[in-house]
């Protein structure tokens, strides 16, 4: 069969590459951050931190590329499915950098005191968050329906490790009020462990809507 | 979801031995446009023409199944085929205005149909260049030849010389593509524009034409009426993988 758009299938090709690219640099990102924490290490963190910027510009640049091709491929059906969760996907993967960010710089506010507690729940919370985000991916580039519905069933397990957390740091701010600044900021790092997670959920929606053109809501 | 205007049951055409029409069903809505899309030589155009009976005109067609237009049957021995025209008309390919003035091209079917007084005919061609967007650019060069106008103003010369005879149903056949891209949008505008009166059937090679102009899509194959939806259906998640490799450009 005579193929009748290369270009187009090369430049989509090339639009997936870019997108991988993006969600490797953002789950090392969520990692780092994560280990920063864990190891009160300010040179880690300020490495995500830094990092952030090359995110920030693969988004805008991937983005580019999508309006590109919408301009000038007219594409249509899969096609422009696969643009259109192009859109979604990386700004997904953009607010995850964002909260891998936010993550890093409380890093750097507490890395001179002791921690409070040794952190167990968080980064089993990161783990998870970050093995959702990998399957998603994975489920991306294979055009795996099923894969992407099984990665997200992690995120009940993110939000139940979030409501330990949540309930722990509380008792610990009851008993402690010294500890309420650190507690807080722990708060938040849960927190944003388990918006990453939300946001690779939609990953997951993304890719069922782009092999299926059904919409299914993963975060239940 | 809107009233059935069209409907065709288990039609197939014939060209002599050769089936260009191949058990097709479809319902078309009362003041919708429908567009027909599919690879030349699918039989979409051959389509359109069997709901004004045009192909009655070449010999060698052999039709059957049945096309129902407001309850009855259009190939029924008793039906009137200039009055069936004269409800369902069309628009073709290149514009084809005749060789007169502007006035007299729209003048030319309800003078046919028994309209002779001037008064009556001069609202009827304002009427109608109105409806064809047409009357600011030619309402001063009413009897100038109707072949000075541009191509685009030629084509709703022709849409207006439709819309005088009042039809009902409005066929197109690729109406703008022998039109540059502004006449073109003109032209899609009038079509959007003649929605709320009309009941619209476009066939066209342009894709994005006809996502971009009409509430339904049937992709048309070799004579087989694949897939009819809604537009939106058609173009964002088709059901039948043909229709995706045809609208997506991986045809061929």
């Amino acid at each position: 069969m005579v193929t009748t758009r290369h270009a187009f299938d090369m430049a989509l090709e090339d639009l997936q590459r870019e997108i991988l690219r993006m969600g490797s640099l953002v789950e090392q990102s969520i990692a780092n951050a994560v280990q920063s924490l864990e190891k009160q290490d300010i040179q880690m963190a300020k490495k995500v931190v830094e990092g952030d910027q090359v995110i920030d510009d693969l988004d805008l640049e991937i983005e580019d590329k999508c309006m590109k091709l919408i301009a000038t491929q007219q594409p249509m059906a899969k096609d422009l499915r696969r643009i259109g969760t192009g859109f979604r996907i990386i700004t997904d993967l953009e607010r995850m950098a964002d909260h891998a960010t936010d993550i890093a710089k409380i890093t750097i506010r507490f890395a001179d005191q002791p921690l409070i507690k040794p952190l167990i729940d968080i980064p089993k919370m990161a783990g998870l968050a970050q093995k959702m985000v990998r399957n998603v991916l994975d489920a991306y580039v294979q055009g795996n329906v099923e894969l992407a519905q099984e990665a997200c069933k992690a995120d009940d397990e993110v939000d139940h490790l979030y409501r330990l957390v949540f309930e722990e740091l509380l008792e610990i701010m009851q008993k402690n009020t010294s500890t309420i600044f650190q507690a807080t900021y722990l708060l938040f790092v849960a927190r944003y462990l388990e918006r990453i997670a939300d946001h690779a959920t939609n990953i997951g929606e993304s890719v069922i809507y782009l092999e299926t053109g059904q919409r299914k809501d993963l975060n239940l | 979801m809107g009233d059935v205007k069209i409907s065709v049951k288990d039609l197939n055409l014939y060209y002599g031995d050769v089936q260009a029409l191949k058990n097709n069903n479809i319902e078309i809505k009362d003041k919708r446009i429908t567009a027909l899309i599919g690879p030349s030589g699918c039989g979409k155009s051959t389509f359109l023409r069997t709901l004004n009976r045009m192909n009655d005109l070449i010999d060698s067609v052999k039709i059957n199944g049945t096309v129902i237009i407001d309850g009855k049957d259009i190939y029924d021995s008793q039906v009137d085929v200039v009055q069936l025209r004269k409800r369902v008309g069309m628009v073709f390919q290149r514009p084809n205005p005749f060789p007169m003035s502007i006035y007299d091209n729209i003048a030319y079917g309800p003078r046919i149909h028994g309209t002779k007084k001037k008064s009556n005919l001069d609202e009827i061609v304002e009427k109608s260049l109105k409806a064809a967007a047409l009357w600011d650019e030619a309402k001063n060069r009413l009897h100038k030849p109707a072949l000075g106008l541009s191509g685009g103003q030629q084509q709703r010369l022709c849409i207006a010389r439709l819309l005088a005879v009042e039809p009902e149903v409005l066929l197109m056949d690729e109406p703008t593509s022998a039109l540059d891209p502004i006449s073109t949008l003109k032209i899609e505008e009038l079509i959007s524009e003649l929605k709320s009166m009309y009941t619209i059937i476009i066939v066209t090679h342009n894709m994005q034409q006809a996502a971009r102009v009409s509430d339904y899509t049937a992709y048309f194959l070799n004579g087989d009426m694949i897939e009819f939806d809604e537009t939106e259906i058609i173009f964002t998640k088709p059901l039948d993988q043909r229709t995706e490799d045809y609208i997506t450009g991986r045809f061929g």
